[in-house]
């Protein structure tokens, strides 16, 4: 437990999500949103939850990114607002 | 709608080598949930994830025939019966809900009885999980690719 | 409106840093979720089910019907995506076969 590399990883997980908010090409925020569940998982191995990491690795950085690219080939790839 | 497949050599190759890797670390993460992190959730998301890679670099019209979406409903299926058998058969043999020690499994007893009971429940999670999301793919996707 | 939304969501996040100082210090052992039940599982899992991850023996085995539960949950899912998008698909090709009717027409 390192409270350097958690405070590290929770101001750089809170720009990627800040990030994934603010952009307006959709592809680049499920790039960011991929990106924050990574260090989501990071945080929880730090934190000492192998178990936890894994699933969050998995299905968040994988499997919702490819669902998400998936939704946007069949809509559109710029946001309105 | 999206009928652009890439049709690269090197993609292809790199798939097609890259996949039963996948499915072996797949199956290595599940077996070896008991000694490691893992197990069937994760398993499950691995082996899901080969398979949405193959349908990605073949099309759907290829990719279908090595493994339909009706099979992977049928992997998901036979996932929760499995999970719901061993659930239920221990009640008949005397034991409570989900306890694993009263499977009729007689040459294996007590705590290994138990390893083993979580070892067949996370099989069925695996493939629970496996046709699952295979299915939420396909559903989505559809022949469009 | 933007201002009244953006005092609404400060005072929130106030208010979740004021209960936050009341929940115990990360990994204390004196902490209520590390003493009533977690000493019988780090003790005892091993002996009992011969799994040294204790992770996987209170998942799959001491909390077994709350695993069927999720699996359920998730095999749902799944069914309910079916029955919404497959539905969908068909009415697309209802809707193009009438299309292109018109269109010979």
């Amino acid at each position: 437990m390192i409270w350097q590399v958690d405070f590290w990883l929770l101001v750089i997980l809170i720009i990627t999500a800040l990030v994934a908010l603010s952009v307006h090409d959709l592809l680049a925020a499920v790039v960011a949103l991929a990106a924050y569940s990574f260090f989501v998982a990071l945080l929880f191995s730090q934190a000492g939850a192998i178990d936890v990491a894994f699933v969050e690795a998995t299905l968040g950085a994988g499997i919702s990114g490819v669902l998400f690219i998936v939704v946007l080939l069949l809509t559109r790839r710029r946001s309105e607002d | 709608m999206i009928k652009q497949h890439y049709q690269s050599i090197v993609i292809q190759t790199v798939c097609s080598l890259l996949i039963p890797f996948i499915q072996l670390f797949a199956l290595y993460v599940i077996i070896h949930g008991h000694y490691g992190p893992g197990g069937g959730f994760q398993g499950g998301v691995l082996l899901a994830v080969s398979i949405i890679l193959q349908r990605l670099y073949l099309g759907s019209k290829i990719s279908y025939r090595k493994f339909s979406p009706k099979m992977a409903l049928a992997f998901g299926a036979i996932g929760m019966l499995i999970f719901g058998f061993a659930g239920v058969v221990p009640l008949a043999f005397g034991g409570a809900f989900l306890d694993y020690e009263n499977l009729p499994i007689f040459w294996v007893h007590g705590a290994e009885l138990r390893a083993l009971g979580i070892l067949i429940v996370e099989i069925g999670i695996g493939l629970a999980v496996f046709g699952t999301l295979v299915l939420i793919f396909d559903s989505l996707v559809g022949e469009r690719w | 409106m933007r201002w009244v939304n953006a005092f609404i969501i400060l005072l929130f996040v106030a208010l979740m840093l004021y209960a936050t100082v009341g929940l115990p210090d990360h990994a204390d052992p004196q902490a209520p979720a590390n003493v009533h039940v977690s000493p019988t599982y780090i003790e005892d899992s091993v002996a009992d089910t011969h799994t040294p991850n204790i992770v996987t023996a209170v998942l799959a085995d001491y909390r077994g019907y709350d695993t069927l539960g999720e699996t359920v949950v998730i095999f749902t899912a799944g069914l309910a995506c079916i029955l919404i998008l497959m539905k969908r698909k068909a009415n697309d090709k209802a809707t193009l076969s009438k299309h292109r009717h018109s269109d010979r027409m």
